[in-house]
């Protein structure tokens, strides 16, 4: 019989932090009944200090045996920028939730694209590895904008069999968008039988583009914005096919060929201004504190 | 004895309670009504007549002892007062405050046959934010039992039936999704009506018990309802998780910018302090001119949040008239009073777009009341070629909620066809030793509701545990020398034991 106090932290503590670039940390914390928990697709909602706010994040990895949950977060907003300052080995988060959201559905597909652009490489991966533990061949194309931003591909090489990196500007891998990289894979195994697609809206939009003509299932996983995660606010409603469905309690996995992303893109920009202005407020109040060289101008 | 009351000799007007002044509490999150002084209470409770047949306990989903309490008013015995009513419900405070007494208890009272009715309501309130100044705790001895309970959810039905399982001597732990305990009383209830430091000194309260809350928890996802009745141990659960699924009418622009649910809006402004952005990081955008689509107590609730939040122009949408609308009369009359512009027999037909992704008015229907429908009121029926277009820049929805279906995704309970779950007269659920209560079971209802639904399946709880009701377990220790305990005869008690086995 285990007790739950024991296994549920108060806070949550920070084990490792990395830097993937300026932009791009990850954070892995101590959570050993959310590791237990964890699948692959599913999310957490994050709160780094009392005044915060919830923001989701997918995850990235977790790991049973050491109790620990990965996340890979890029310092955007203000949030995120602080916590890029802040969450340091040692520190804790006021509040972490999760997992959220109907795990990735890990079918009998036997041929898996697993595509990844820019940040979203980091939440494909648990579905790449779970796809390769459950005897799939696993493709994987990683998009990113230069050669500086590229993270886990040594991870990625690990749980795929064949993987192909993709640059904007060509300074490594092929040149060009995932879809580039989509294509080649198609070229090469026409017998894809599931598509994986997970970053940016317009990435993603692009990926089930470049699947819908080959007529091949292709999920992508949404991340608007929300508040509690748990099916309550709404602010997370998507198009999807002629229904309207939550992303927290509904997905956050969906098939792409059915997502309206246009309007997912208007609804990620719903607070574009307060959010700018959040941002203001903070690098003012940054430099009141002598941090002007610590603010993102 | 005092000469016996009659409804001559009794005074004839209800005592009226200090309100904020509508204008500048429109500006303002502080709460609205001030509470009763001691004068007040103690003019009102001599209004009540002490009458046999009690009719008001009746009224009460969780049956306090009302008469008890006030006839304890008048004698200036406050604290046993406090001790009557937290016999039946440990959270006066907010009961007092957020209950809709005039369907309940105020609604049956005899006074009210002929006078106003006993401001029940108001004395509850005014003996609990006492208790609270004063720091009474009703922590009775506790013969801790070998059980342990898990509740989920923290809000007004988890916390009445932790409550009751505590004071049975069960080892009781609450889980709860958000940062903070308190459910939809942290998140929905704005503190103009309910002051987020009441709840608190509440849920302080329930600790004292020895109640642990686990915040940051989401049942279902973290663990499941089976795992915590089978490897976590737990020997009784109960779940109240509410039904906080928005819904939205399927409108044309309702993914627009600008349109967002009533839990939206109340979530961002009170458990994430949206009104003090940019010092709490949650951002809220609201626009000069909100509509807001219904009429119920949420719905007034998101109007009268919105004119705090500086919008200009707030008006309420609504189909029927004002006569069917579901919010208590009294918070229709404050949303009045601090300006909200109702618009009765009035329903949205479409949401229209400022050609920026955002809202630039909604495009409105005339209605008329037709026959009577499945609830009983008059069915709203178009008016054709009543068309017209109004405009605003916010589109709230309170138009109701769906059962969350988390549970249900996670789990093997029975559910009904609109995904509540199913449960029994004894709020007993299809797997065994896991009962559920509140909205739910039921869809959406009141706080009280919720409560009474809690301590019911307390009951059925202590009964599946076999264990002897509460009261019974700390009986010798409380006996005073009146033979009374907490103000009711013993026998009485024993009385209510019996129903309840």
């Amino acid at each position: 019989m285990s007790e739950p106090s024991t296994a549920l932290p108060e806070s949550f503590e920070i084990v490792t932090r990395q830097d993937f670039s300026d932009v791009t940390y990850l954070l892995e914390f101590r959570h050993p009944m959310m590791a237990k928990a964890a699948q692959p697709g599913q999310f957490v909602i994050v709160m780094s200090h009392a005044h915060g706010e919830r923001i989701p994040l997918t995850i990235a990895d977790f790991d049973r045996a050491k109790g620990t949950v990965t996340l890979v977060i890029q310092a955007v907003g203000k949030t995120t920028r602080e916590m890029q300052q802040t969450c340091k080995v040692g520190a804790r988060l006021h509040a972490v939730v999760g997992p959220m959201g109907i795990p990735s559905h890990v079918g009998k597909a036997k041929k898996v694209l697993c595509v990844g652009g820019g940040l979203g490489v980091a939440p494909v991966f648990p579905q790449a590895r779970a796809h390769k533990e459950n005897g799939a061949k696993v493709i994987g194309v990683l998009g990113f904008r230069t050669k500086d931003l590229i993270f886990w591909d040594d991870k990625f090489a690990k749980v795929c069999d064949e993987l192909i990196v993709c640059t904007d500007d060509g300074s490594a891998g092929l040149k060009g968008l995932v879809t580039l990289g989509i294509d080649k894979a198609f070229e090469k195994h026409p017998d894809i039988d599931e598509v994986v697609a997970i970053g940016p809206p317009v990435m993603m939009k692009g990926c089930v583009e470049a699947t819908r003509p080959r007529k091949v299932k292709t999920m992508v996983s949404l991340n608007p914005v929300m508040v509690d995660g748990t099916g309550m606010c709404g602010g997370c409603r998507v198009k999807v096919g002629d229904k309207v469905l939550f992303a927290c309690v509904d997905g956050p996995d969906f098939d792409g060929h059915l997502v309206d992303f246009d309007d997912l893109s208007h609804r990620l920009k719903r607070y574009a201004t307060t959010e700018k202005e959040a941002l203001e407020h903070w690098n003012e109040s940054c430099r009141i504190r002598g941090h002007a060289d610590l603010a993102v101008k | 004895m005092a000469k016996k009351k009659t409804i001559r000799t009794i005074p004839q007007e209800r005592t009226p309670m200090r309100e904020q002044d509508p204008k500048e509490r429109a500006r303002n999150f502080a709460e609205v009504a001030c509470g009763y002084r001691l004068e007040d209470a103690m003019r009102e409770a001599e209004r009540c007549l002490m009458c046999p047949e009690e009719p008001c306990i009746k009224g009460c989903p969780v049956n306090i002892n009302i008469p008890a309490f006030i006839k304890k008013i008048t004698e200036k015995n406050y604290r046993g007062a406090y001790d009557t009513i937290t016999d039946a419900n440990l959270l006066p405070a907010i009961c007092g405050r957020v209950c809709p007494q005039e369907n309940q208890c105020e609604g049956r009272c005899t006074v009210g046959d002929t006078l106003e009715p006993v401001a029940i309501g108001r004395l509850e309130r005014f003996i609990g934010d006492m208790a609270i100044a004063e720091g009474w705790e009703n922590v009775p001895y506790v013969e801790p039992n070998r059980f342990r309970v898990g509740i989920v959810g923290s809000g007004p039905s988890g916390m009445a039936c932790a409550a009751d399982m505590a004071k049975a001597g069960c080892d009781v732990t609450v889980y709860e999704a958000f940062q903070e305990a308190g459910g939809v009383l942290k998140y929905g209830i704005p503190d103009f009506r309910l002051p987020n430091g009441v709840i608190d000194a509440e849920i302080a309260k329930l600790v004292k018990l020895g109640i642990k809350f686990k915040c940051n928890t989401l049942v279902g996802r973290l663990f499941t309802v089976e795992q915590m009745v089978t490897e976590m141990g737990y020997d009784a659960v109960f779940i109240g998780v509410g039904a906080g699924y928005p819904s939205f009418m399927g409108i044309p622009g309702e993914s627009l910018n600008g349109v967002l649910s009533a839990n939206e809006l109340l979530t961002r402004c009170n458990l994430m302090h949206a009104r003090d952005f940019p010092n709490y990081d949650t951002p809220i955008d609201l626009g000069r001119r909100v509509a807001v689509i219904g009429a119920g107590n949420t719905a007034m609730d998101a109007l009268r949040v919105s004119l705090r939040m500086g919008a200009e122009e707030v008006h309420c949408i609504y189909r029927r008239s004002k006569a069917e609308a579901p919010a208590r009369a009294e918070e229709i009359h404050h949303a009045g009073e601090e300006g909200v512009q109702f618009h009765w027999l009035t329903t949205p037909v479409a949401l229209l777009d400022n050609g920026k992704n955002g809202v630039k008015g909604m495009r409105c229907q005339r209605m008329e009341l037709g026959e009577p429908d499945d609830s009983g009121r008059r069915r709203p029926v178009p008016v054709p070629g009543s068309e017209y277009e109004f405009d605003c820049d916010t589109v709230v929805y309170a138009i109701g909620t769906n059962a969350n279906p988390i549970i249900g995704q996670t789990s093997k309970l029975k559910l009904n066809k609109w995904g509540y779950i199913d449960a029994d007269e004894n709020l007993a659920t299809s797997i065994q030793g896991v009962y559920a209560g509140g909205d739910i079971v039921t869809g959406a209802a009141t706080v009280i509701q919720a409560m009474g639904a809690g301590r019911k399946a307390a009951s059925a709880m202590k009964a599946y545990l076999g264990l002897r009701d509460s009261e019974a377990v700390y009986q010798a220790e409380s006996t005073g020398s009146d033979g009374k305990l907490f103000g009711i005869e013993l026998s009485e008690r024993n009385h209510a034991r019996l129903r309840l086995g």
